[in-house]
């Protein structure tokens, strides 16, 4: 499905991944954790397409392709989707027709029949029962005026619509409370097949307990320093992440 | 013979016109001299004047225009229809003379003159006299040329206590004949009386790049407790020049509404002016232009708060591409006897291109000290953040660029209550944007 090798990536001068390798198989759950600043947002940010980092080594696959030479909206299409950290606000474009011409350019693509209306409007109603979205959140503009909440769940909303091959979150889970974060695990759980994959970026052990993963990496400055089973997550919680930079350090420093 | 020769090309067959004239009554004769005296001292403004230090009209006076007199019956109805609106009661002018085999009057209720002002200045002078001039300020070099010309325009007159239920549409067409340019100078006047109400919309129009100058004066008067809803509609020729200026007096318990939506013309200068006079006044002056190849936009308002307890806003945001230029100076005047004034006035422009230039210069003198003001003004580009958010859903780069254009003019959009005028202007926005079509799904 997302096949990551030897990733390098810099924003303005400053390398920020050094060297990511991440093998997501189709029906996996991954998980990344590891400290603020450590590099996180911007491996997902990178696999969405964003601009403004810079790729200085390393490939990326996706199902097959090469996903750094693909647009944004490319990638979209072609069955990727990025849950933003923070969700952007768009005054004056509607949540639901936007989510509709949004659809439709990925039917379009893979030469479906676009949705009408109706269809969409069936579809919608569905989805929105499965992440608990209150329907006036529909009628709104984009995120406009939503709490920090109602984004995070308009971003699983969205993901519920679009179905794609392989989801990224980016802590979707923070700021959430604990019935928020209930029904967005099961909007998750309930998306899960063997067709799909997850890539779960988190901070808490607590999100990982509702949502199981196959597989949680530890990243750390910009390298997966450990991958483990989900016992790793506990762990962690438990012990903060200064043991791994630690031994991450000692590693580095018997490779000098 | 040396004052003829520096005459102003303007004032040239001065008499001809004046000649042509009927018999009007003696005050519009003087406030015409007035206009021409003043025009003739002074001459069209430079650019070594502050409030014209952005706008170069020399061209205006460099070419030489024609005044059309009777030829309203040039344009057919296929011609005017794409300027008309849904369900209106029509006032249409072309060149400036009141057309009418165009206008369409049936609904007018009985009590209201709504009609040509040539027409009034004959059968109701009275009316008119009681309130034409009294508000626009003959100093202004093209409110003295516009005065110097006053001989026809838009006249509404709308009785105390009576609502007009349906839109009035005053629409003034303009062509460049057989490529002369031409020119004319539309003269308005809307009085709403004590506790009456009614909806104008003004629109201006021309055809492809006809060359034309078109200077017209609006006078508004909303007595106290009246309501007025306006709407100007600024779609000239891309050949066009545009110099207008509308002056808005309120009285105690007025409440006015205008909305300015401005994308036509090659030159526009649109100043926009409104004296509160009298307390529990509500005055809202909104506006949105789009700009682009060369074309340039001035709006310069001024708000005078004279009296305690009023509230004025306002809303202007600017969308400029190519090398288009816009200027927005918003001058608030807050009078000493005006405590508990709450005034906002924000102006934002949005660039799409590295060419295009604005300068916007919000500006508040306060001379009361219990007041409630603010003022601000943005200019920027779209948001990458805003962009890429769209890109990452499967919208392309264009439709996101459309989209978010559109989002950006929709908190104008939003604002107008009459919605044969949103419709209008959004479907004016969604062949305008380049992905117009995915914009009318998404929004
Ligand atoms: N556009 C940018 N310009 C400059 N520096 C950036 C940019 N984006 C990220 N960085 C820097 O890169 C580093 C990694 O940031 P990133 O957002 O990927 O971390 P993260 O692991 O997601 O952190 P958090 O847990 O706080 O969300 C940080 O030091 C951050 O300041
Ligand atoms: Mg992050």
């Amino acid at each position: 499905m997302l096949k990551i090798e030897n990733l390098h990536v810099r924003v303005e001068d400053k390398e920020i991944l050094k060297g990511i390798d991440l093998n997501v198989n189709p029906g996996e759950v991954h998980a990344i954790m590891g400290p603020n600043g450590s590099g996180k947002s911007t491996l997902a940010q990178v696999l969405a397409g964003r601009e403004d980092y810079e790729v200085t080594e390393g490939t990326v696959s996706f199902l097959g392709e090469d996903l750094l030479e693909m647009a944004p909206e490319e990638r979209a299409r072609e069955g990727l989707f990025m849950a933003f950290q923070y969700p952007v606000e768009i005054p004056g474009v509607s949540n639901t027709y936007f989510l509709k011409a949004a659809l439709n350019a990925s039917r379009k693509h893979r030469s479906l029949p676009e949705m009408d209306a109706v269809e969409f409007l069936k579809l919608v109603r569905e989805k929105m029962k499965l992440v608990k979205m209150d329907e006036s959140l529909l009628g709104r503009p984009v995120n406009h005026g939503f709490s920090g909440g109602e984004k995070k769940r308009n971003e699983i909303f969205h993901m519920a619509v679009l179905e794609p091959r392989l989801a990224v979150l980016d802590e979707t889970d923070s700021g959430l409370d604990i019935d928020a974060l209930r029904i967005v695990s099961e909007g998750v759980n309930s998306m899960r097949s063997d067709e799909r994959s997850f890539v779960v970026i988190t901070h808490y052990q607590r999100l990982l307990s509702h949502i199981t993963p196959d597989v949680v990496h530890v990243l750390v400055d910009g390298r997966i320093v450990q991958s483990g089973g989900k016992e790793l997550a506990l762990e962690l919680e438990s012990k903060g992440y200064s043991w791994l930079e630690k031994t991450y350090d000692s590693t580095a420093a018997v490779m000098a | 013979m040396q004052a003829i020769a520096e005459r102003s090309p303007l004032l040239s067959k001065y008499e001809t016109f004046e000649r042509g004239l009927p018999s009007h009554p003696e005050s519009i004769k003087h406030l015409r001299r007035q206009g021409k005296d003043s025009f003739e001292a002074n001459g069209l403004p430079t650019t070594r004047q502050e409030e014209w230090r952005k706008t170069n009209v020399a061209a205006i006076g460099r070419t030489s225009f024609e005044r059309v007199s009777q030829d309203t019956n040039s344009l057919s109805h296929e011609q005017i229809r794409s300027f008309l609106l849904p369900d209106c009661i029509d006032l249409v002018f072309i060149n400036g003379r009141f057309s009418h085999k165009h206008s369409q009057l049936e609904d007018l209720p009985k009590d209201i003159f709504a009609g040509s002002l040539a027409n009034a200045l004959v059968q109701k002078p009275e009316l008119v006299e009681a309130h034409l001039g009294q508000y626009a300020d003959l100093g202004h070099p093209f409110v003295a040329l516009n005065s110097a010309f006053i001989e026809d325009g838009a006249f509404i007159h709308v009785p105390s206590g009576v609502t007009v239920e349906k839109t009035i549409h005053v629409l003034f067409l303009a062509t460049a004949r057989d490529g002369t340019p031409t020119v004319s100078y539309p003269r308005n006047l809307f009085v709403a009386e004590e506790s009456s109400q009614v909806t104008v919309v003004e629109s201006y129009g021309g055809f492809r790049d006809d060359r034309y100058f078109t200077c017209p004066v609006t006078e508004i008067v909303g007595l106290a407790n009246s309501v007025i809803d306006h709407y100007r509609l600024g779609q000239e020729s891309l050949g066009a020049f545009h110099v207008a200026t509308q002056k808005v007096y309120l009285s105690r318990d007025a409440n006015f509404f205008t909305h300015s939506i401005n994308h036509g013309g090659a030159l526009v200068r649109n100043d926009i002016q409104a004296l509160l006079d009298a307390e529990g006044i509500h005055c809202t002056l909104n506006g949105l232009y789009l700009a682009r190849g060369s074309q340039h936009v001035d709006h310069q308002m001024r708000v005078d708060h004279a009296k305690p307890n009023c509230h004025s806003y306002e809303l202007f945001k600017g969308i400029l591409e190519d090398r288009a230029r816009a200027v927005f100076n918003g001058r608030i005047y807050v009078h000493q006897d005006a405590q508990k004034t709450d005034a906002k006035q924000s102006n934002r422009n949005l660039l799409l291109s590295k060419g295009a230039l604005v300068y916007s210069n919000p500006q508040l003198e306060i001379f009361a000290d219990d007041v409630r003001c603010t003022h601000g003004s943005t200019t920027g580009h779209l948001d990458d953040e805003a962009i890429f958010y769209l890109r990452s859903r499967g919208i392309g780069e264009e439709a996101a660029r459309s989209l978010l254009t559109y989002s950006f003019a929709g908190e104008v959009l939003d604002e107008i209550r009459l919605e044969a005028v949103r419709k209008e202007f959004e479907e004016f926005l969604f062949t305008r944007l380049p992905k117009g079509d995915i914009v009318r799904q998404a929004v």
